[in-house]
């Protein structure tokens, strides 16, 4: 029998028995992250594309929600700091070697656009709204006449921030099950899911509708191959990283994540969707909700597993 | 200067001396720890062995927890000592999930605290650390590494000794004779 | 008189007090603001450190007390000079701090105001208090004598009481480490070597060339020098064999564990005996020089062989013999250590002499890395009249018995406490003063049913540990770093003196023990005993006799004297006469005969643990000492509670998991009231249980401990008196596993 204990009692808070210094504020905060960058890349790519009038949900109004997305996610990352009043700090510096520096500077630039691109659309849902000053009218001319310069920023950046949300986590070689670098494209693949799930949630248009859910198909297939591609590169790893897949495999998050993630979460809004674009009437609700039920899951499994997964010493 | 520390497991008897002298010498709040004592029981009655150790912050060459902060808050200082500045620190918590060795603690106040090596309070005055000053069976050593007369260097030379999880990449600098 | 006493109130209120009255300031912090207010140069206004000698266990390292910007205590850390700790304190002694800051500690005088033991108390002026003590103590002394008052003490305040019980015409002071603790070994010593081992103990572990351990768990029990030395001994390479039912940690670091069965121990220095002198690897020119009773010795052990041991102890003959060659080897620089808690199985003189005759043999006596000789420091005691000489003592209560115990037995006072048809006189007050005997003393129901049958029970503590909840009176001792006590002599290589000094005023309304028995003497008119108006005075003059002075020591804190001669050692060929009835070490004990005892050990068989029982052993755990420190926040932070230890196999029989919490009921039926975790580990035999003493409070007032872990005294109710001194055999109790909470079976039930 091989026994290892502390003998001096420690109990360190969030720490001790194991690591729980992050609990659902940075889930909540990289799953709105993600969505918001998900709807921000589809708005910006159908504007490059020329398809503002086609995807007319996509790129005018769905992108409307964005900004409350955004500052509801960095309220809940706000709420989890501990040392709140040194929050500027993080504008002080840049670290490249740091994700979360990078990240708060991707969200100093995603969130202000998200809140421009928003005042372009925002005739949408108020039709007669009027910006009453001048200089505003003035500035909304100029936006409007560099669309597709902010329309790449917003493309670029928004990948970095869907990206950024799964690297995060993956940049900590000390939680094993974080620390794989398929999580930054599959976090990407996930946030433009649940953003293309949103979309159609919100499109009134059948034909756009269809559209979305053909990509929101595509990209869980590509969710499932890099799910799959992750355990395999865990197995084939040393035995921390097996430890840690073991966690999904027979572990405490085995029925969450398998039922919740992968089959309530992907397979099963994958198939109504599918069953949908050959024509059979489902609840059109059912599936948008699932994939972004599922998202949200998938962050909080991925965020408490990882923090139990650890190096063996 | 290359600070280090070396801990020799074949004398550590695990009486946490180490741990109370810390917190009385850094006014670590009750309840919390910089350093703490592991015992690893291996063998089956009556054919035993145990490890002993002195675990701390292992002022790594290549600190996880100082690439991943986001406001230079955790940096190297002196001997390549690893700090944290409360004074820059958001409390993000990323360097206390960025340890391997869990060596870093939330500070009540809100900053993350760990050992220090006693670097500003003790060793930059001439003193050892506390941990190293009070230890009963004088089974800690400190010292520069890149001066071979040092405690550390010495003891390293003559006695075979580890590393915690090398392969985390993090080269510690917290060596366990055994 | 009124008028001195004024005086005296006033001057101890100390400069912090003058300065801004009430408030609890340091010392530092207090004389700063006076020296302030006054513009005077007083030598404390650059102190930023004070002396103090611990007071968290018997060892009392010397130590200095830091300040932080406040002025409030910040930490304490050993003095480099001091020859216990050498600059190093130990755990408990560094977490010391713990016991001043304790928000649970007593504050102010207490009166009961219900039946004994209700824990329904008033607070009371000191003055008030005291009066009730004279009061109580002159109508004893009156209707019984004043012999029927007996001092419980363990720690540097007891001395004043003592004196006072002295002064009295009382000589019954009882300390709990002679029968509860070592008193086995210091007689098996006296009678072998005409020398008792005393603390700290004169083992020359740094330059010892083989240690052996008899059950004695160096590194658990953080005997510091010890401690210190064993570590010496391991850079050295030196050869540690550890016999020990439990691989402690002093047996991890051991080239031989030898898990012996449980009390059995007898057996095995027998054989090692018989290796050595028949393998003659015994020191022949020492045994010659030195011993008497060679020859009874070697036909005594002749058929104690290892096979025969084997038998007995279930250790491997050739391990017996490898191990005797081992210490062979060695000698004289080889230490069979006469260990400190040694009261287990009733035969534990024996035993000791036993350890003491391998010793011996082996001519490790007054060797280098064996054991050296001690050299004592005497301070002339401030002058005081003659203490009367009591009419009787507590020997009288057992007329025949215990005639070689060399000092008084703490459970013979509770027995004689409680009234017996041939008995004339019982114990009729007690003062305890820093021992909380319901934890020390085995067999709590004697020890309870003693304490209804006291006219005066007055404790003086600084916490509110279980024995206050019984007392008439309580008194609030301050700590250790809140005031002088006498200086510390005590033995070591070299003479050395330390001094304590407050560190702080006392906090609350608390008092140092030497004030307490001054003003106590002074209501019962023996003021003339404490003739000074406060200890610094007394000290100053001590000091001055020997040369040095309070600012000296106030600066130092130790004092390292030399050595009359250079004797650490005995001189090659050096005739030595020791302090026996022969002259000699006596192998062979005429003395032991004389009073009907074995001259030589023998093994006798003890009883073995009924079928689903195990033999409760316990020890120490490094962060705390005995049952004082469990409420010390320094200290709980790194052990809260105790568990126990559990072998897997055992563990798997009773289906009991790891850190679950298990009752524990003993032989007696005797239940524990608390839940212990259980510990699962291959570090313990099959046919026994451990845990760290000092756990399971059930005194409600110790916020901090109440209710963590088990107690292992409660469970101690079959205790083995040891025929020779009268010490409290307490390891032949058996425990079994109660897996549900006993409240609940007897709802059912």
């Amino acid at each position: 029998m091989k026994e290892e204990i502390i003998v001096s009692g420690r109990m360190n808070p969030m720490v001790d028995p194991q690591l729980h210094i992050w609990e659902w504020p940075i889930p909540l905060y990289l799953f709105l992250g993600g969505l918001a960058a998900g709807i921000l890349v589809f708005a910006s790519f159908y504007t490059l594309q020329g398809k503002e009038e086609k995807f007319r949900t996509a790129v005018r109004i769905a992108p409307l929600i964005t900004p409350v997305i955004l500052v509801l996610g960095l309220l809940a990352l706000f709420y989890d700091l501990n040392h709140k009043l040194f929050f500027w700090r993080l504008y002080t510096t840049i670290r490249l070697e740091s994700p979360m520096s990078w990240g708060a500077w991707t969200l100093m630039v995603v969130t202000p656009l998200a809140f421009i691109w928003s005042a372009l659309n925002i005739r949408e849902l108020f039709p007669r709204f009027d910006w009453k000053y001048s200089w505003l009218k003035q500035l909304e001319t100029f936006f409007r006449k560099h669309i597709k310069v902010i329309a790449w920023i917003l493309i670029i950046f928004s990948l970095i921030l869907g990206v950024y949300t799964g690297i995060l986590f993956s940049a900590f070689n000390a939680r094993p099950l974080w620390n794989t670098s398929i999580l930054g494209p599959l976090f990407l693949t996930s946030g433009l899911s649940t953003g293309a799930a949103a979309i159609v949630l919100m499109s009134k248009s059948h034909e756009e509708r269809l559209h979305f859910a053909r990509l929101d198909i595509i990209l869980i297939g590509i969710e499932l191959f890099l799910i799959v591609h992750m355990f395999m590169g865990f197995l084939a790893s040393t035995e921390v990283q097996i430890q840690a897949a073991g966690l999904f495999l027979g572990g405490p998050y085995t029925t969450p994540f398998w039922l919740f993630v992968v089959f309530m979460g992907l397979i099963l809004p994958a198939t109504l969707e599918v069953l949908e674009i050959k024509g059979y009437r489902l609840p059109l609700i059912v599936a948008p909700i699932l994939v972004i039920l599922g998202g949200l899951i998938f962050r909080f499994i991925i965020a408490y597993a990882g923090q139990i997964s650890r190096w063996l010493y | 200067m290359r600070y280090a520390m070396a801990v020799d497991t074949r004398k550590c008897v695990g009486c946490s001396d180490c741990v109370v002298a810390c917190q009385t010498e850094n006014d670590v709040p009750i309840g919390y720890c910089r350093d703490w004592v592991v015992e690893v029981v291996d063998g089956t009655f009556p054919e035993l062995e145990i490890e002993i150790r002195s675990e701390r912050c292992n002022h790594c060459e290549n600190a996880p927890c100082v690439r991943c902060c986001p406001t230079g808050a955790s940096h190297y200082s002196d001997g390549g000592t690893v700090l944290v500045s409360s004074r820059k620190c958001i409390g993000c918590g990323a360097c206390i999930a960025s340890c391997p060795y869990d060596a870093r603690y939330p500070h009540p106040d809100g900053y993350p605290d760990k050992c220090t090596f006693c670097l500003t309070n003790r060793v930059q005055k001439g003193l050892k650390p506390a941990c190293v000053a009070v230890c009963p069976t004088k089974c800690l050593y400190f010292g520069d590494l890149e001066d071979p007369n040092s405690d550390v260097s010495r003891v390293l030379k003559i006695r075979k000794w580890k590393t915690l999880i090398p392969e985390a990449g993090t080269k510690p600098h917290l060596y366990f004779l055994i | 008189m009124a008028n001195r006493r004024e005086f005296i109130r006033i001057s101890s209120l100390g400069l912090g007090g003058v300065a801004l009255a009430g408030s609890s300031l340091s010392l530092v912090k207090g004389s700063e603001v006076i020296g302030k207010l006054f513009e005077l140069p007083l030598p404390d206004r650059q102190r930023q450190r004070v002396p103090t000698y611990c007071e968290v266990c018997f060892w009392k390292c010397a130590g200095w007390v830091y300040f932080n910007e406040d002025g409030k205590i910040r930490k304490i850390e050993g003095n480099d000079n001091d020859l216990n700790c050498n600059g190093r304190l130990c755990p408990r002694g560094t977490g010391g701090l713990g016991m001043y800051y304790d928000p649970d500690r007593l504050k102010t005088p207490l009166i009961r105001t219900e039946e004994r033991g209700r824990q329904s108390f008033r607070e009371a002026s000191w003055d008030e208090a005291l009066s009730y003590i004279a009061e109580k103590m002159q109508k004893i002394a009156r209707e019984h004598g004043p012999e029927c008052v007996a001092l419980f003490t363990h720690g540097s305040g007891g001395k004043y009481f003592g004196d006072l019980l002295k002064a009295t015409g009382s000589t019954n002071i009882a300390a709990p480490s002679f029968a509860q603790c070592r008193g086995p070994r210091e007689v098996g010593f006296i009678y072998t070597f005409g020398e008792s081992i005393d603390s700290p103990e004169n083992t020359d572990i740094r330059d010892t060339r083989c240690l052996v351990l008899i059950g004695s768990h160096i590194g658990e029990n953080m005997h510091n020098g010890q401690v210190q030395e064993m570590s010496d001994a391991i850079d050295r390479g030196a050869t540690i064999i550890t016999v020990d039912p439990r691989y402690s940690t002093a047996a991890s670091k051991s080239k031989y564990w030898l898990p012996i069965k449980p009390a059995t121990d007898i057996a095995l220095l027998l054989a090692w005996m018989h290796v050595l002198i028949f393998e003659e690897l015994y020191d022949k020119d020492y045994v010659e020089r030195y011993t008497m009773g060679f020859e009874q010795l070697k036909e005594h052990v002749r058929n104690k062989t290892p096979e025969w041991a084997y038998g007995i102890t279930t250790i491997k003959p050739h391990i017996i013999r490898e191990t005797a060659r081992e210490m062979g080897n060695a000698s004289p620089a080889v230490i069979v250590h006469p260990g400190r808690h040694v009261t287990w199985y009733g035969d534990d003189t024996q035993r000791s002499r036993a350890i003491a005759i391998l010793n011996a043999l082996l001519g490790s006596w007054g060797r280098r890395g064996g054991f050296y000789r001690n050299a004592n420091y005497e301070m002339p005691s401030f002058p005081h009249p003659e203490f009367p000489e009591p009419k009787r003592t507590w020997r009288e209560a057992f007329p025949g018995k215990y005639n070689l115990a060399t000092t008084v037995l703490a459970n013979g006072i509770c027995d004689a406490t409680i009234p017996a048809v041939d008995r004339s006189c019982n114990f009729k007050g007690w003062i305890v003063c820093g021992t909380n005997i319901i934890e020390t003393l085995p067999n709590q129901k004697n020890t309870i049913e003693a304490i209804q049958n006291l006219e005066l029970l007055a404790v003086i503590d600084t916490m509110p540990m279980e024995i206050t909840g019984w007392a008439d009176v309580v008194l609030p001792e301050c700590t250790y770093l809140e005031r002088y006590d006498s200086i510390r002599t005590g033995q070591a290589r070299k003479p050395q003196i330390a001094l304590r000094m407050p560190a702080s005023e006392p906090l609350y309304d608390s008092k140092p023990s030497w004030w307490i028995a001054r003003e106590l003497a002074k209501k019962l008119g023996l003021q003339d005993y404490f003739d000074y108006e406060n200890l610094e005075d007394a000290l100053d003059w001590q000091l001055r006799q020997i040369g040095s002075s309070l600012e000296e020591m106030q600066r130092i804190g130790v004092k390292t004297f030399e050595r009359d001669a250079d004797d650490l050692y005995f001189a090659d060929g050096e005739e030595i006469e020791f302090n026996t009835s022969s002259g000699k070490i006596e192998l062979y004990s005429a003395d032991f005969e004389a009073e009907g005892f074995d001259p030589l050990p023998k093994y006798t068989p003890h009883e073995e643990p009924p079928e689903g029982f195990y033999r409760l052993n316990y020890g120490r755990g490094p962060a705390h000492t005995f049952s004082r420190t469990a409420n010390n926040a320094n200290l709980t932070d790194i052990m809260e509670e105790n568990s126990l230890w559990v072998n897997p196999k055992v563990a798997s029989q009773w289906g009991i998991k790891n850190d679950q919490y298990v009752w524990l009921r003993n032989q007696d039926d005797i239940t524990s009231k608390f839940p212990i975790k259980v510990r699962v580990t291959e570090r313990i035999r099959w046919d026994s249980v451990y845990m760290v003493h000092g756990f399971g409070h059930d005194q409600k007032r110790l916020t901090r401990c109440y209710g963590k872990g088990a107690s292992d005294t409660e469970l101690i109710s079959r205790v083995h008196i040891d025929p020779i001194m009268g010490g409290t055999g307490m390891r032949g109790n058996f425990v079994t596993f109660i897996l549900e909470d006993p409240a609940n079976q007897r709802t059912k039930t």
